[in-house]
């Protein structure tokens, strides 16, 4: 059968795009002379699909073969599906002609396990040696390491990419053995670690050297898939902050499962995503890397998922009602950023507003503070908002009242909000990526 | 303020001409109610007072402002002036008449109603310029890439760096349909000029293919269980739409034509 550019790119973006991770962030590179390409820090959107999300980078899959067999994934080996390939040319055609279009960011190249994850990446590294060198492309890579590839293989790969990542996808080992049994924690985190590593080490040897080649300058990043297994959010953000903290990720991605395939561990294909769930862990992300929160605050054993009708910020200021109202002329920057509706932005404003002045409710309107709700939690000038009557219980119900609006754009998940979780309920709920 | 009110002036539209009728005003003590640039029906008995662009005089108050109030308050000047909030004169001058009377302090008084409005202005435009860092589109002729945009602001200014290093090899040229301007970059040098009409020729066969294939991977790439389309519309108005092939439902046929 004969398949043309056009088949092999549908079928190897069709089972790419699971991966949520799309962008183009973290390191700034000017264009050489003889080159084609930049890199922008702080990323470029070059459109947005019908889900709403980002399209930064060709997102493919160098093939869809597999020797693997994970149970979440379309491109299982046990899968019966038209199975193709790109030859590096191809692919590089592919990427500086919509480039030079400006269609795109970069390449995200991932790819499924032909014969070994050793040859895998080998394959990898010719194809991006020949976009690199030869096309002189010089925009933004982002590439997937494979599990259980040797460690000097990773290293080549890291020194044609901007950004490498390894999906853990199940956040325990008990899942990784049920769902994933051709991986291991081993196998995921060992490349992590070692990616961590040789990070620190290219920057010290950046600093002696100048022109030292560059290890992977926009950090690393992996993803986790969140429905498919009974793994709590609290399990979920703690891992999250374990990966920050221990090796340096610069992004942790979360992804709704999405049912793809039948399997007796996984059902229902119709089972909708809990989109929702994903989005009050990605409210927690930010909270954890911008406003100085730790995953302890936010949830624990007793309280181990978020509560979907209010944002985990809200959540945390209800439960500590004490420190608030907050003065906003003379709160620090730290509380300012816990007060629900104000964010980075509204909150270096403030800062900048207060040296010429006091700050009124008016004035704060003004600079462009959302008062929604932070008016329950703030005063201006030792007042609170004018007509604003405040009980704790009218905030709390005000709040509410506010949130009960969200999910009518959700339909699906007012009904998980009032069954309990269960194990067959988050099985059934879950999303897939590569790798 | 004891100054002259209720006056009118009419400048050239060009910046140092703004600069020159901030200059008028501190000269003459008065206080413009309106600056407007030149009007194509002028009535015979146009009662705004002409300002004449004198370069010597733009040059001291534009090179005045980084000493008597900020650099800052310089480039959020300059940059003021490339927006299409109405009135940005008027805007731009009362901001320069309150640094000129408050210093460095100015640009920290943001719940003044003009140092915010000044600010929200920009702030409109430098998004607009990022967004369109992404959503140029350019077609290539032959060796030349060429791409049309329909901005509110004047963006072009702050497309040039970004986009003269990325194809620093290229010859290109956005076009600015709105303020009939275009973008012009050959052999390492770069202008912008005057275009008021561009008729573009036909696109070759390898040009339509590409943009079959990108708006195919386009399509496969969303989520169909994920569909959002108000997300969509809110991270990328439908008024960017018309220029990208994903969304050019009018050519789809002809490439399904070229491909049999």
């Amino acid at each position: 059968m004969y398949i043309d550019i056009y088949d092999k790119l549908t079928i190897l973006s069709d089972s790419a795009k699971y991966d949520v991770a799309c962008t183009s962030s973290g390191v700034d590179r000017s264009g050489k002379l003889g080159n084609i390409g930049s890199a922008a820090k702080a990323g470029i959107c070059h459109s947005f699909s019908a889900d709403g999300r980002c399209i930064s980078l060709l997102k493919v899959l160098m093939t869809n073969v597999c020797i693997f067999d994970c149970k979440y994934c379309v491109n299982r080996v046990s899968n019966d599906t038209v199975r193709v390939a790109f030859t590096p040319i191809e692919l590089a055609e592919l990427t500086i002609n919509f480039y030079r279009r400006n269609y795109i960011e970069g390449l995200f190249l991932s790819s499924g396990v032909i014969k070994s994850p050793n040859n895998t990446t080998e394959q990898m590294i010719k194809a991006l040696e020949l976009l690199r060198n030869v096309y002189r492309f010089g925009g933004y890579i982002h590439v997937k390491a494979i599990p259980g590839a040797d460690s000097d293989l990773i290293t080549r790969l890291g020194l044609l990419a901007d950004r490498m990542s390894i999906n853990i996808e199940l956040p325990s080992q008990e899942s990784l053995k049920l769902l994933a049994p051709d991986k291991t924690k081993e196998s995921i985190l060992r490349p992590m670690g070692l990616i961590s590593t040789k990070i620190q080490e290219n920057s010290t040897e950046l600093v002696k050297y100048r022109h030292a080649s560059k290890f992977v300058p926009a950090g690393q990043s992996t993803q986790l898939i969140v429905g498919a297994t009974p793994d709590t959010d609290h399990k979920i953000l703690t891992l999250t902050e374990g990966l920050y903290r221990k090796y340096h990720l610069k992004r942790v991605f979360f992804s709704a499962y999405m049912p793809v395939t039948e399997h007796s561990l996984l059902p229902a294909v119709d089972v909708k995503p809990p989109l929702l769930r994903e989005h009050r862990l990605y409210q927690a992300d930010w909270l954890l890397r911008f406003y100085g929160f730790e995953a302890k605050e936010l949830l624990d054993e007793q309280n181990p998922n978020f509560n979907l009708q209010v944002d985990p910020k809200c959540n945390w200021a209800l439960n500590h009602l004490e420190k608030f109202p907050l003065e906003i002329n003379k709160a620090p920057y730290e509380m300012l950023l816990r007060v629900p509706g104000i964010g980075v932005t509204s909150a270096l404003r403030i800062l900048t507003a207060r040296r010429s002045g006091l700050l009124d409710f008016s004035g704060l309107k003004k600079i462009g503070v959302v008062l929604k709700r932070a008016q329950y939690f703030i005063t201006c000038k030792g007042k609170i908002l004018e007509g604003l009557k405040i009980t704790s219980d009218g905030a709390i119900g005000a709040l509410m009242a506010d949130q009960f609006k969200l999910p009518s754009h959700y339909p699906e998940q007012l009904s998980l909000f009032n069954e309990p979780f269960t194990t067959r309920e988050d099985v059934q709920q879950c999303l897939t990526g590569q790798i | 303020m004891s100054d002259r009110t209720n006056i009118v002036y009419a400048y050239d539209g060009s910046f140092e001409g703004l600069m020159c009728c901030i200059f008028e005003s501190y000269e003459q003590k008065e206080n413009p109610s309106i600056i407007r640039p030149p009007v194509v029906q002028q009535s015979l008995f146009d009662p705004a007072k002409w300002i004449e662009t004198d370069e010597h005089k733009a040059d001291r108050v534009f090179n005045s402002i980084p000493l008597k109030i900020s650099s800052q308050a310089q480039e959020l000047v300059k940059l003021g002036f490339l927006t299409c909030t109405p009135h940005k004169e008027l805007l731009i001058y009362n901001f320069l008449r309150l640094g000129f009377k408050y210093g460095d302090k100015v640009m920290t008084m943001l719940a003044d109603d003009t140092v915010c409005s000044l600010q929200k202005a920009v702030r409109h435009l430098t998004s607009e310029s990022h967004k369109f860092m992404g959503f140029v589109r350019f077609s290539v002729y032959g060796e030349v890439l060429v791409a049309v945009i329909e901005p509110k602001n004047f963006v072009l200014p702050l497309l040039i760096q970004h986009f003269c290093d990325r194809y620093r090899n290229e010859a290109f040229m956005i076009y600015d349909k709105t303020h009939s301007m275009a973008l012009i970059y050959q052999s390492q040098n770069v202008e912008l000029m005057v275009v008021n009409e561009l008729t573009l020729p036909e696109v070759d066969g390898t040009e339509v293919e590409y943009r079959r294939l990108w708006k195919q991977f386009y399509q496969t790439i969303a989520i169909e269980a994920r569909f959002n389309p108000r997300c969509r519309m809110t991270l990328m108005p439908k008024r960017y739409w018309g220029q990208m092939p994903e969304f050019d439902e009018k050519n789809a046929a002809q490439w399904r034509v070229a491909e049999t």
